[in-house]
């Protein structure tokens, strides 16, 4: 059996960051590698040439295959390993991963194992959306790779189900191709995108955004040859007589995506239900020891410059359990617990052993308008941070410092929480 | 072209008729108007094997039910086919749902079901704890089971190719012309075949076809029933198949575990006006899961995978129609086939064969053979056979579908077996069929459809027709 330092599962940048930081912080062997499924590195960033990644990290605006190269070109430049076309079939608890492709069958060993494998997106299916069932349906990945990728026009007239930033972004793109978009429909009255995207992609291109509007109903025998969409109240049920007919061969389905955990359930490792994701420390380790998780398939972020700053720290503790596997022990938890308007936090728990800096994810159930996000901790209230807005589209981030840190008391839980003012 | 006989629609009842007259020395045709087979309420039922309990005695149901029970398990061993007898209850809440028990346990064993019994709530609960302690008892049929259906009528079609029969897809049967010895059967496009015996297996719309030839009249009433499939859960939910008790309107809303791991939840029962209308409504799905959670309360939406519908070929004669036309010699009718129709094909198919070579004096087909292998599945294998087979075949080792572990291979193969569409592509190997739905495969599975066919990616299309997915082709790689 190959052994290796650290293995990581998933070419994306979540495991292209995790990978160069693992690399980094090893000392002697340095074995790594990576193993992505596809025929490239730089996961789903290689279809979304638009611009809009690597403001934060880099400092400047660079479309998803550029700012994959970089990443790209370090992993290169290293010569850490990778395999393409190859898929992780299985991994066990004890860091055993089996892997195929081509050429047969590989048994991997590794010390630490970082699953980096992103997320999958929602579909027609998993909303229920009842009508016909004609071609014509796609989810807003699919239609990315088609147009992007391999050069295809998807239809003509189409519509687009969600207005997300893959939403909006699509919709923009579909119109950039000649395809015309008759309306962004929202079920919520708010939509989850930036709002420098609704500008950029809908108001700048007069595509309407119908919020509060609901698909109910797909047209057409072979192709698709229209909606039925309505008005939704506020406990989302259609308005009776408020339906309306729109008529298109395409329909965008744009709602939401899932970390892909399939292979961390094989594996025995605890998935928290809201995330979707597995429950991790500080250090970014799940239940099982040795196996760390980040990127999409740990939660969903928005931006990829958060991916990588998480992956980063994933990685670094990976190189590190490697040599210090006793660091990471069982009983050294104290839990991050969500409250109040919070509907999830990662990481979940803090490991007592490694009492550094770290940044709280988060994200809230609700619109909010003028609210508190207060984080506190054996009653007493530790950073209070005051927002105009929040919105569950958005994830929200904040920084535990070192002087926060040193106020813990150790025996109780850090709650994250949320109040109206 | 001209046949001893052609059988009208590739659904599960004409493949099977088909496949069993290979057996004689014939010369056999089925004719399709669809890119596939399985394209009709073969492709959307229940998928279950039905005991025999429920039809009314003395019926063509009641006998080809029962008939068709007992062949199935040696069928599907033939075929290589999917077939798990696990059993189903018919679940009572009350007094009046028991006596209904008590009516199908005494129906049943009037029918010659073996086996049924009628078993009280410690019982049920031991065996189905999920189930709503609400209920009071249950009827058990152990010797019902669940099968695929769509790869049923795949397999049966294969065996029949391989045996002599032929296929010909696209052909839209419209008009029907009687000649002294032949029927002239001619298709939307112009094309015909001659056959000395047409037999009738156009689903929904056999009425129409009999009307054709100007044979007996009856109306077929196109009667849907709506589903939800839900994603492989760890633990199945239920281990058997779950039926309510029936109403005058069917057997009711089941829960049951597809051969695949995946939960089935439906149908309900609606006559609608036209014969293609297989689109699902929020009415009938609210409806569906609200009488489902009833029996089983941890029924969760959050794990539905995908909605879809068939249609039921209800007869006005509320009973299968089978056998030669009273006043069109040579015309059989194979009609009204709704449930338990996929239970009956294989007694059916036997049934015709043999009206069929009696009329034409036919001999055995020395040759047959009854035996059909499957294609091989990288999921199924285990290590060591996957190793050997990527040596032989390296695209076994390339997974296309990651949900269900589908490999190139498996593409390729069923492309070599017939498939020319997505959705054939997928009825055949389950790629798409996952939790995410073909959201990263398809791509991949036009890919390979398109290099193995040598046709362009616009040509391609999700079930023949205009149903076409990409519409442009912008650029040259
Ligand atoms: C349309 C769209 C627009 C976006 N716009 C922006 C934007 O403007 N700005 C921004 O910052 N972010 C944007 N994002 C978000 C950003 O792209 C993602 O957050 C980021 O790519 C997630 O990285 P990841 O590595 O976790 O996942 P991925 O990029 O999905 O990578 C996961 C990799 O793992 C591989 N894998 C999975 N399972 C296995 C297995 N079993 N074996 C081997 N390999 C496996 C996959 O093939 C994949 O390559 C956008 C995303 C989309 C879809
Ligand atoms: C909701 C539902 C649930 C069911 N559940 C069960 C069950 O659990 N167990 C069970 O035993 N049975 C069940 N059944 C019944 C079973 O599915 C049917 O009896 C069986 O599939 C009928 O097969 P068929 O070949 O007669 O019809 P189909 O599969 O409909 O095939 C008819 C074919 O004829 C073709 N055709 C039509 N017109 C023309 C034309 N003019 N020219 C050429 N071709 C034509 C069609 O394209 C189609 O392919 C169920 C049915 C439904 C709808």
């Amino acid at each position: 059996m190959e052994k290796y330092r650290v293995v990581i599962i998933g070419g994306g940048p979540a495991g292209l960051a995790a990978a160069l930081e693992s690399f980094k912080n090893l000392k002697g062997d340095k074995r790594v590698l990576i193993i992505e499924r596809d025929r490239f590195l730089g996961g789903i960033l290689n279809q979304c040439i638009h611009p809009g990644f690597g403001l934060h990290y880099f400092n400047e605006e660079l479309t998803g295959p550029e700012y994959a190269h970089r990443f790209v070109e370090q992993v290169l430049e290293n010569r850490i390993g990778y395999l393409t076309e190859t898929h992780v079939i299985d991994i066990t608890s004890e860091k055993e991963i089996v892997a195929v492709n081509k050429k047969g069958l590989k048994r991997i060993k590794a010390d630490s194992i970082v699953l980096a494998m992103g997320c999958r997106e929602r579909t027609r299916g998993a909303i229920i959306t009842p009508g016909t069932r004609p071609a014509g349906i796609f989810t807003a990945g699919q239609a990315q790779r088609f147009i992007n990728i391999e050069g295809y026009r998807i239809g003509k007239k189409a519509v687009i189900v969600g207005s997300g930033d893959i939403g909006l972004i699509m919709a923009r793109r579909l119109t950039l191709e000649g395809i015309e978009v008759k309306a962004v429909v929202e079920i919520m009255p708010y939509s989850t995108g930036l709002r420098r995207n609704i500008v950029q992609c809908l108001d700048d291109f007069g595509i309407p955004l119908l919020l509060s509007h609901k698909l109910v109903k797909i047209h057409g025998k072979y192709r698709v040859e229209g909606v039925t969409i309505a008005k939704v109240d506020s406990q989302l049920q259609e308005i009776p007589s408020t339906e309306r007919f729109i008529e298109c061969d395409t329909v965008l389905f744009s709602v939401g995506l899932i970390p892909e955990n399939e292979l961390s359930k094989k594996a025995g490792i605890v998935l928290d239900m809201r995330t979707g994701g597995p429950v991790v420390d500080n250090t970014f380790s799940t239940s099982q020891k040795g196996i760390f998780a980040c990127g999409n398939v740990l939660h969903v972020h928005d931006l990829v410059d958060n991916v990588t700053k998480e992956a980063q720290t994933a990685g670094r503790y990976a190189a590190i359990y490697s040599q210090h596997p006793e660091l990471f022990e069982d009983n050294i938890h104290i839990n991050v617990v969500a409250k109040d308007g919070i509907r999830y936090v990662v990481p979940q728990k803090l490991n007592k052993n490694f009492v550094q800096p770290f940044v709280l994810r988060f994200r809230v159930d609700n619109l909010y308008k003028d609210a508190v996000v207060t984080i506190s901790n054996a009653g007493k209230i530790l950073i209070e941070v005051k927002k105009s807005i929040l919105t569950p589209g958005e994830m929200q981030s904040i920084e535990i410092s070192q002087k926060i840190l040193s106020q813990l008391d150790f025996s109780s839980d850090i709650v994250v929480s949320l109040q109206n003012i | 072209m001209i046949y001893d006989a052609v059988v009208i629609g590739a659904g599960v009842v004409g493949m099977s008729i088909l496949r069993e007259l290979t057996r004689y020395d014939l010369k056999i045709c089925c004719v399709e108007k669809m890119e596939d087979v399985a394209e009709g309420a073969s492709k959307a039922n229940s998928g279950i094997v039905h005991a025999g309990y429920d039809p009314i005695e003395g019926t063509k149901k009641a006998r080809f039910n029962i008939e068709g029970n007992n062949m199935f398990s040696e069928i599907c061993k033939q075929l290589d086919v999917e077939y798990k007898m696990i059993g189903s209850l018919v679940v009572a809440f009350d007094d009046h749902e028991i006596n209904i028990l008590e009516e199908l346990l005494q129906r049943g064993k009037r029918n010659g079901v073996k086996g049924l019994e009628i078993k009280d709530r410690e019982w049920l609960f031991k065996n189905e704890p999920n189930l709503s302690k609400e209920l009071k008892a249950a009827l058990f049929a152990p010797y019902s089971g669940i099968t695929n259906p769509y790869k049923l009528t795949i397999a049966l079609f294969e065996n029949a190719i391989q045996n002599g029969a032929e296929v010909i897809f696209g052909f839209e049967v419209c008009r029907i012309e009687k000649d002294d010895d032949f029927f002239i059967v001619r298709s939307a496009d112009g094309r015909v075949v001659r056959t000395r015996i047409l037999i009738n297996c156009a689903g929904a719309y056999a009425d129409e076809i009999s009307k054709m030839v100007g044979a007996k009249n009856f109306k077929i009433y196109p009667r849907r029933g709506q589903y939800y499939i839900l994603d492989k859960p760890e633990k199945l939910p239920v281990n058997r198949v779950i039926f309510q008790v029936p109403t005058e309107k069917g057997k009711g809303i089941l829960v049951a575990p597809t051969v695949d791991g995946n939960v089935l939840v439906g149908p309900n029962s609606e006559y609608v006006d036209s014969k293609d209308d297989t689109s699902t409504t929020q009415e009938g799905l609210n409806e569906i899961f609200e009488k489902a959670r009833k029996v089983l309360p941890s029924l969760s939406k959050r794990d539905v995978i995908t909605i879809f519908s068939g249609i039921r070929a209800t007869p006005d004669t509320h009973d299968f129609i089978i056998g030669e036309d009273e006043n069109i010699e040579n015309f059989i009718n194979v009609a009204g086939i709704e449930s338990p129709g996929l239970t009956s094909s294989v007694a059916i198919g036997r049934y015709v064969a043999e009206i069929v070579s009696c009329k034409l004096n036919a001999k055995r087909n020395p040759n047959f053979n009854p035996y059909r292998e499957d294609i091989k599945r990288f999921s199924e294998l285990s290590d060591e056979e996957r190793e050997k087979m990527i040596k032989l075949n390296p695209s076994f080792g390339n997974i296309v579908c990651r949900c269900e572990l589908v490999s190139e291979y498996e593409i390729i193969e069923a492309i070599k077996r017939g498939a020319r569409t997505v959705d054939g592509i997928k009825r055949r190997t389950r790629a798409g069929m996952g939790r995410c739905q073909g959201g990263f495969c398809l791509p991949r599975v036009m890919d390979i459809l398109s290099r193995e066919l040598k046709i362009d990616k616009t040509q391609i299309t999700k079930f023949g027709k205009n149903s076409y997915i990409l519409t442009e082709k912008r650029w040259e790689d």
